[in-house]
């Protein structure tokens, strides 16, 4: 069996059917246990007193941000050389899911800032990008809509994907090259230095998964929803044309 | 209940803004899913097709 074969929207549909319960129904407990978990059985930070329960909402929402992209990347990249409608819907569909995610980590970051650091925003390497990334998810979203044409709106968006998949990137690694921010390093990372703790790192780890389930089941929903479009507007054609 | 001390509001507001974004985003994506398949549910059977 062929991964393009989910490329066929009425397969597609029969198996998002089949597996949208389970992975709703994963998403909801996860995200309830981690941030139950986070909210009212982790202690507080030597430093940062109780405001590091924020960790708990901001990074999952960083997260997927940027990982909301990189999946719109890979589904514009298969639009550009296998035009499959699907992977074009599907990329179509993650964008109001991505913008909420960084609205949310933008928001959170800020509201945890000013008692920090003093100050709601700084154009902090990391702050800025993030930024950057937000107003390309608004520019995605508005040519969408301001194309009339499915698939000129399907290369266009694609080609401004892959133009803001820099600035996902950099929202990413930007604390790698520029150490002037105020923002710190990576919460989570292999490398040698500060680690967080295990009481703090477990919720997280359950928070995280729970963002990532929840975005794979309301871009299955929201895909879905745009296969369904589409075939009204064919039928709608269909239909005029007598 | 959790004591968050002189944090407090910083701690909810930031869950109340993630919260209040992600039940939004989920509302809105059920209503408007809903309302397509009714759409082209309707207009499949004016056009007398078995969807």
């Amino acid at each position: 069996m062929s991964i393009w074969e989910y490329a066929n929207p009425k397969k597609f549909m029969q198996t998002s059917a089949w597996v949208l319960p389970w992975v709703t129904g994963l998403a909801f407990v996860t995200l309830v246990l981690g941030l139950t978990w986070g909210f009212f059985f982790t202690g507080d930070d030597y430093r940062q007193g109780s405001t590091v329960k924020i960790i708990f909402i901001h990074v999952p929402a960083a997260l997927m941000a940027i990982n909301a992209w990189l999946m719109m990347l890979v589904c514009s990249l298969i639009w550009l050389i296998r035009r499959h409608h699907v992977s074009a819907l599907a990329a179509k569909a993650a964008a109001p899911v991505g913008v909420t995610m960084t609205l949310i980590a933008l928001f959170t970051g800020a509201i945890w800032g000013q008692p920090m650091w003093g100050t709601w925003w700084a154009w902090d390497p990391r702050l800025t990008s993030f930024l950057i990334l937000f107003l390309f998810y608004l520019g995605y979203i508005a040519l969408w809509e301001a194309i009339e044409d499915p698939d000129t709106a399907a290369d266009l968006t694609s080609v401004l994907c892959l133009v803001g998949s820099v600035f996902a990137l950099l929202s990413r690694y930007a604390v790698n090259f520029w150490n002037q921010g105020l923002h710190q390093g990576a919460s989570l990372s292999l490398a040698p230095g500060e680690r967080m703790a295990m009481t703090f790192k477990l919720p997280l780890y359950v928070a995280m998964t729970g963002f990532v389930l929840l975005f794979v089941a309301l871009v299955l929903i929201r895909t879905r929803t745009e296969i369904r479009a589409r075939r009204l507007r064919a039928l709608e054609a269909r239909g005029r044309m007598g | 209940m959790v004591e968050l001390g002189k944090y407090a509001g910083t701690v909810l507001g930031a869950y109340g803004v993630a919260l209040g974004l992600i039940l939004g985003l989920v509302w809105l994506t059920l209503w408007q899913g809903k309302r397509m398949r009714r759409r082209l549910e309707a207009t499949e059977r004016e056009l007398g097709i078995d969807g």
